[in-house]
């Protein structure tokens, strides 16, 4: 590696990255004609080149959110983007099939035996598309279907007419207009009634091309009574111009059924990662967002949840920890719209070397929500003095009945602990590390163990040379 | 053939300003138990942390050796490899970071190698057994909502499993029930031939079962006295209050 791609690519642990391979590529800047060419080389039904259109020309009028860190958007430049990139000309089945430094890159980030230990099924998205994708017999044969968002439309078009955009509407923000407008793989499932889907499905996502926008769509729909457990892992290499990303994500948890997604997100330093997540679950449904923010430039997420059932239950439990130069903006967002609804928020973070982290959250009780609960808890962790932390929380209370709680502590890593581990042989890097990823623990617990391992692998590393 | 593995010379330290440990010699060899009793505040856990190196004390003169050398530049971290232990009066709660990781990571960094799991394991259980330690205290957070026993019976615990050459046992004894200071003091007593203690107390009942080759009365961060098992029973008996002229 020369010394330019060596300082490019830094200490970030997943910044190798594979010569740009795509057989088409779209020139940067984003125009109505960009928007129909995407649409009609996936050869997609007249109604989704409708709704791109629609949005496209939404995104073009509608204002930067107001909700969030948005002075820092401005350093977006959304001509300088290319918003479709096709890196292998079908979506494999086999792995043997898949391009070769495709596969080094996944090889590298350890896709192919995770599978095989203990993975649902697996989706990796290299740039805009999936190339590889498989999924269980078993799954299969309980009807579950689990492919790319592009496959999940030309194969079930009915489906995803039918809820593509239902929690999302393309009008809902200015980033959920772009990523309507231009929006290329994801993962699109549907979980019959009653099944449960026992083992976490994975899918990966990586930005490879340099000012690649990334704007995958996942919908997710959990039919009565089923359950899933959906998780995505981002890594992305170290590129020194800026990179977009905007996802949307949506999932319906039908009548009783359960859906965990889970994301630990690790982007490069330049990334912007704006995305937007919401579900929606009906009586006595449940939707959980695990949400890990490691990286990126500028974060700004904040998974929510429509309690539109009586009996609905949501979980949002999130950890965001931001370096130098970074800012996580992140929370959550639960909106109680039936009677006897219960939420629970756990958001942790953690800020270093004047790396900022905020809690924005919201909390809407309407008139209608008669006996409802609400937990939220927010922690943070400031390991110098140059780092901040701030919580933003709303509330919007409609209903005297509710029973709220929030709870919000900020703290410093203490001498004690630093000396007491040190004193059993650990270099302060050491000792941070561990006491930082006790403070995330709530969260990874709630990982699958492979997940967990390489969070706390990722938070050590982040530790490294830090301390002066 | 004696081995001297401390050797505290002439040792002045400050907080900030504030002088506490005000000129202590002392030496222990490998295979002594030392013993250093004071009221509260005399300055003995100020001396035990500045051996183990705490970051918040000077050493404004006088010095430590240990194995020989002067260990004023050494790290906290390069002294425990090298052999240094402290059982804190008060251990730091680590939340979020269970007791089974920390120890088998502790052990990785003291001894400059992950133990095979297997090995480990055993290990671990026979330390266990003996301080009659139950197994659930793993999958605990280390020294979080522990009462004041079990924090001292983890001290030990690590104490057994880091097989350091010099301890340092600030008040291991307080808050411990009856059969745990005599499950303690067995522990104690499993490392002390080979290693050097110096056994912080103000109770004689640990005297009784961790017997100690030499006592230190410390006054206002000095040594005012020193003598054998005998000047232990004398403090229990009459107090500090006669060595006041002393110091
Ligand atoms: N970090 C510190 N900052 C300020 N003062 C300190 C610090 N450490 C110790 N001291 C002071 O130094 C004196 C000796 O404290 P030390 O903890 O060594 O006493 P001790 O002999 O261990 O007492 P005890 O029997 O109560 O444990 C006390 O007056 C204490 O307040
Ligand atoms: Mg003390």
């Amino acid at each position: 590696m020369t010394q330019e791609a060596q300082n490019a690519v830094g200490d970030y642990k997943y910044g190798f990255h594979d010569p740009e391979s795509a057989t088409i590529r779209f020139d940067k800047g984003l125009s109505e004609e960009v928007v129909r060419d995407i649409s009609e080389l996936k050869g997609e039904p007249e109604w989704m080149t409708d709704i791109r259109v629609k949005a496209y020309h939404h995104f073009m009028e509608r204002e930067m959110p107001t909700w969030g860190n948005c002075d820092s958007l401005a350093g977006i430049d959304f001509d300088n983007v290319t918003y479709f990139l096709r890196s292998s000309d079908k979506t494999e089945k086999d792995w043997d099939d898949v391009p070769d430094d495709i596969k080094r890159t996944f090889d590298r980030l350890g896709i192919p035996e995770a599978e095989q230990k203990w993975l649902g099924g697996v989706t990796a998205q290299y740039e805009s598309e999936a190339v590889y994708h498989s999924i269980r017999e078993d799954l299969e044969e309980q009807g579950v279907l689990f492919l790319d968002m592009d496959s999940g439309l030309k194969e079930h078009p009915e489906i995803v007419k039918k809820y593509f955009g239902s929690v999302i509407p393309h009008t809902d923000n200015k980033f959920s207009a772009l990523n309507t407008a231009v929006w290329s793989g994801g993962s699109f499932i549907y979980v019959p009634k009653g099944v449960h889907v026992e083992m976490p499905v994975q899918a990966y996502f990586r930005i490879n091309a340099k000012n690649m926008g990334q704007f995958e769509r996942t919908l997710i729909i959990a039919d009565e009574g089923s359950s899933i457990h959906y998780v995505e892992g981002c890594t992305a290499p170290t590129y020194s111009t800026d990179s977009l990303h905007s996802a949307v994500v949506e999932l319906i948890a039908m009548e009783g059924a359960k859906i965990r997604y889970s994301t630990v997100q690790n982007w490069s330093a330049n990334v912007y990662n704006l995305v937007t997540k919401r579900g929606v679950a009906h009586k006595n449904a449940t939707v959980e967002w695990v949400d890990g923010n490691i990286g990126s430039k500028l974060t700004m997420k904040y998974p929510a949840v429509l309690l539109k059932g009586e009996g609905a239950h949501a979980e949002v439990i999130s950890v965001a920890y931001a370096g130098e130069g970074q800012h996580q903006d992140a929370g959550a967002k639960v909106h109680h719209l039936a009677p006897n609804t219960t939420s629970s928020i756990l958001s942790k973070s953690i800020s270093k070397n004047g790396g900022r982290s905020s809690y924005r959250g919201m909390l809407q009780v309407t008139p209608k929500a008669a006996g409802c609960r609400s937990k939220v808890i927010c922690d943070a962790l400031m390991l110098d003095e140059d780092s901040r932390s701030d919580t933003y929380p709303t509330m919007e209370i409609g209903n005297s009945t509710a029973d709220l709680e929030h709870e919000a502590s900020v703290s410093k890593v203490s001498g004690d602990q630093l000396f007491y581990l040190m004193s059993r042989g650990h270099t302060e890097e050491e000792a941070m590390g561990m006491i930082v990823n006790g403070f995330f623990e709530p969260f990874t617990r709630e990982l699958p163990m492979e997940y967990a391992v390489e969070l706390n692998r990722l938070l050590e590393l982040e530790m490294e040379g830090s301390i002066g | 053939m004696t081995e001297v593995l401390l050797r505290v010379e002439n040792l002045h330290v400050s907080v900030g300003d504030t002088p506490i440990i005000q000129g202590i010699s002392l030496e222990i060899n490998r295979g002594e138990i030392h013993a250093v009793m004071g009221r509260n505040g005399a300055g003995k856990s100020t001396l035990a942390n500045v051996i183990m190196g705490h970051p918040a004390y000077q050493i404004t003169s006088g010095a430590i050796h240990y194995k020989g050398e002067n260990i004023e530049d050494m790290e906290v971290f390069e002294r425990a490899r090298a052999g240094v232990f402290l059982s804190f009066q008060y251990p730091a709660a680590i939340p979020g970071v269970q007791v089974g990781t920390f120890l088998r990571k502790s052990v990785a960094s003291v001894r400059g190698q992950a133990p095979s799991p297997r090995a480990f394991r055993k290990e671990l259980n026979e330390a266990m057994k003996q301080l009659d330690m139950d197994k659930s205290f793993l999958s605990r957070y280390v020294n979080e909502g522990f009462s004041g026993g079990e924090k001292k019976r983890l001290e030990i615990l690590q104490m057994l499993l880091l097989q350091p050459h010099l301890a340092l046992l600030d008040e291991t004894d307080s808050g411990l029930d009856i059969d745990a200071l005599r499950i303690v003091a067995e522990g104690i007593n499993a490392v002390a031939k080979d290693t050097g203690c110096l056994i912080i107390t103000h109770y004689q009942r640990l005297l009784d079962l961790v017997k100690p080759d030499v006592v230190h009365v410390l006054i206002d961060g000095k040594i005012v006295e020193s003598g054998g098992p005998e000047l232990a029973l004398k403090l229990e008996k009459e107090g500090y209050d006669w060595l006041d002229a002393l110091a």
